[in-house]
């Protein structure tokens, strides 16, 4: 190999943690506002960020407010202003946020945000589970969800395309597994500075406050004579945000040479068992595939890249062949009726003939609880009991995996 | 100081046909500041009467862009504008053009609720003024308390009854908060002195970094009174050193009116069915002290101002 492809390469690939992959993504796409809050282990964007600032690197203007419900008020301000404009936050913070996540979509606002899942208090806890995002699951935010720092650096860039589009003009998250992804450290491929500026290309805002000669009320008092007709809109963009994912997927492809789609199917094919899960957990499941598989156990793995809009589609047409099917949930809803994940997918499998047994939840690493590969072998082998059917080998519908009982 | 002429012939960015109430206070405090400026305005309203009253969907009131994002976040929501404004000149986006930045807010919204976000933005030093019509109550939901009424007030959340003798605390003296922030200029203003509340909306304006304005802005409703009373009663306000009129410019305090002849303020009480109460003969020494702590708030603003 010639030094002068060395040389490339060395650019590319960078020893990252998900924090600095997110913190390089920002600093690639140059926002001309963020406004941010430090809260663990969100905190290092932030940092990384402002030192971005205060070296040159970026043009963009930070604001340090004094709270993340502040955070995301200024960005809303900004993003009304006609500019891209970014935030990040974890669990308490985005808790804090949930009021104004509403009127950033309400408003149609294309902000992007790197949520660092952390549990949400109480108990207080720092670590990892999807208890803060799923909690705003409807709160308008299309919401992405990464498997490593490569996804979350390649979210965050499609996030941009994605919530711009004029079909779609919709804030979006990208959820970042905390601790686990946020402060592992990756190789991660970058792609050059102008390749991304030309990816996300310039935004083209639909109004301005800073146009003094287009003025503009933003966010007057619609009572009941439009309201339900502004919220339909609403709808129509979330449902256009299925084939625009799809569409910037493509694209990045073009310029990365990795596959987006709402969905990733590893290894289902041939598989008569499948299991379902969300971020850093699918890495887990990716390996314990492969030695069922090589065992001849035919299970693969469907992860969702895309919540919501929750690829309903996809996931019908991924388990279609399936006997049996394993839900894995890093959050529990406390509805009685197991997690979001695992109702969410009961409910696009409704109608299909999936019979209803056939489906278990398992709710796991709650509060950064760790997952092993012997429970994610324990999921499968369960699995296997009851793509079975016969007596004596049932699953309970919600189960607890590693919990000390 | 500007004339009356002058005013006129300024463009009108707040205009007639918004739903306030017939006596309402805030129409003024606004129109007026808005006449002060030079620039195009971009202004944050927070969540209540203003926001409720002028921008009711396909209608809005205001001839200059506006954003309202929430109750507790107007400063916040500025301070966002205003960032993207910056980053817009250094991407080199905008050149020359300018703007004024206002951020209005009702006293529930930013003595209350909105107070983390105000105290942030005027400690990060934003270019913006904030404007509070302060009514002294949750006008909008109904009149219950707020850090502003004051201490007597009837409320819907402190109602006289047979041992209530109505909102048992002072009001919060917000100006003076706003000011220890020390930014560049912190004044108190009044509907009735509108020369003097133009010049203070233009101070605002003019200075770098971040500007506060309290102007007390009646709400008949709240108050018990009649429409044709609102200037009086602010005048009468401002005659009994209640709410004086004052400037703190870059730390130095400063009084801009003195009363010839000091008005009552157990007076001004009973002109309002709100202080009802305190005249059935039970509330004697709370009338008294009442009077009381507005002398010696007055005594002790004099103090501050040199104006002894």
């Amino acid at each position: 190999m010639g030094s002068e492809v060395l040389a490339q390469k060395e650019t590319r690939y960078r020893a990252l943690s998900g924090n600095e992959a997110a913190a390089q993504a920002m600093r690639q796409i140059e926002p001309v506002v963020v406004a941010a809050y430090p809260i663990t282990p969100q905190t290092e964007i932030v940092q990384l960020f402002s030192n971005f600032v205060s070296d040159g690197l970026v043009r963009t203007e930070f604001v340090p407010v004094e709270s993340e419900h502040s955070a995301l008020s200024a960005v809303v301000g900004a993003a009304s202003s006609g500019v891209r404009a970014m935030t990040a936050t974890s669990s308490n913070g985005l808790a804090l946020m949930f009021e104004i996540l509403n009127i950033a979509s309400g408003l149609r606002l294309p902000i992007v945000m790197t949520v660092v899942n952390r549990a949400l208090s109480a108990p207080i806890n720092i670590h990892c589970d999807h208890g803060d995002t799923m909690g705003v699951r409807d709160a308008g935010w299309i919401q992405l969800y990464a498997e490593n720092a490569q996804e979350t650096y390649d979210n965050l860039i499609q996030a941009v395309r994605i919530a711009e589009h004029p079909a779609v003009r919709l804030p979006v998250m990208v959820a970042v597994d905390g601790f686990i992804v946020s402060h592992g450290i990756e190789n991660v491929e970058m792609l050059d500075d102008q390749t991304v500026k030309t990816f996300i290309g310039t935004f083209q805002p639909d109004f301005s406050l800073l146009d003094p000669d287009h003025i503009v009320t933003i966010g007057p008092l619609v009572l009941q004579d439009s309201y339900f007709e502004i919220k339909r809109l609403q709808v129509e963009a979330v449902e256009a945000a299925y084939q625009v994912i799809t569409e910037v997927g493509l694209d990045f492809e073009k310029v990365s040479g990795r596959c987006y789609q709402l969905v990733e199917e590893y290894r289902m094919e041939e598989a008569e068992t499948a299991v379902v899960a969300l971020g850093s957990t699918a890495g887990n499941f990716k390996e314990v595939v492969d030695q069922f598989q090589a065992r001849g156990v035919p299970v693969g793995l469907l992860k969702l890249r895309v919540f919501r809009p929750f690829p309903a589609e996809q996931v019908r047409r991924a388990l279609a062949r399936c006997r049996a099917v394993a839900v894995m949930d890093r959050a529990h809803s406390l509805s009685g009726q197991g997690g979001p994940l695992f109702t969410e997918v009961k409910a696009a499998l409704q109608g299909t003939g999936f019979p209803a047994g056939s489906m278990v939840n398992y709710v796991y690493g709650l509060g950064g609880r760790e997952i092993t590969l012997e429970m994610a072998q324990r999921v499968v082998e369960d699995l296997q009991k009851l793509a079975k059917g016969s007596e004596g080998d049932q699953v309970l519908p919600v189960n607890y995996l590693g919990l000390r009982e | 100081m500007v004339t009356v002429k002058d005013l006129e012939k300024r463009p009108e960015l707040f205009n007639p046909g918004h739903r306030a109430c017939a006596g309402c206070g805030f129409p003024q405090a606004v129109r007026l500041v808005l006449k002060a400026s030079k620039n195009p305005v971009v202004v944050s309203v927070a969540t209540g009467c203003l926001e409720v009253t002028t921008t009711v969907f396909p209608q809005t009131s205001w001839g200059c862009s506006y954003i309202h994002n929430a109750f507790e976040n107007a400063a916040a929501t500025i301070s966002g504008v205003e960032a993207a404004y910056r980053g817009l000149k250094r991407f080199g986006h905008l050149t020359d053009q300018k703007f004024h930045f206002i951020a209005f807010g009702g006293d529930g919204g930013t003595y209350d609720i909105g107070f983390q976000a105000l105290s942030g933005a005027l400690e990060r030093g934003h270019n913006f003024l904030y404007v509070c019509y302060d009514n002294e109550a949750y006008a909008n939901t109904g009149i219950q308390r707020s850090g502003a009424t004051p201490k007597g007030a009837s409320t819907t959340t402190t109602p006289a009854g047979k041992i209530g003798s109505g909102k048992n605390q002072f009001r919060k003296d917000l100006t003076a908060i706003a000011a220890a922030h020390r930014i560049p200029y912190a004044a108190q203003g009044s509907i009735t002195h509108w020369k003097d509340l133009v010049a203070k909306a233009e101070k605002g304006l003019d200075v770098e970094g971040p500007a506060f304005l309290n102007i007390l802005a009646p709400c008949r409703l709240s108050w018990g009174t009649a429409p044709e009373e609102t200037i009086d009663l602010v005048r009468h306000a401002v005659d009994s050193c209640f709410w004086p009129l004052y400037e703190v410019e870059k730390g130095k305090w400063k009084l801009n009116y003195k009363p010839r002849e000091k008005k009552s303020y157990i007076e001004w009480l009973k002109r309002q069915r709100r202080f009802r109460h305190l005249f059935n003969g039970r509330n004697k020494e709370l009338l008294l002290e009442l009077q009381a702590e507005v002398d010696r708030r007055w005594e002790e603003l004099l103090e501050k101002c040199g104006a002894k």
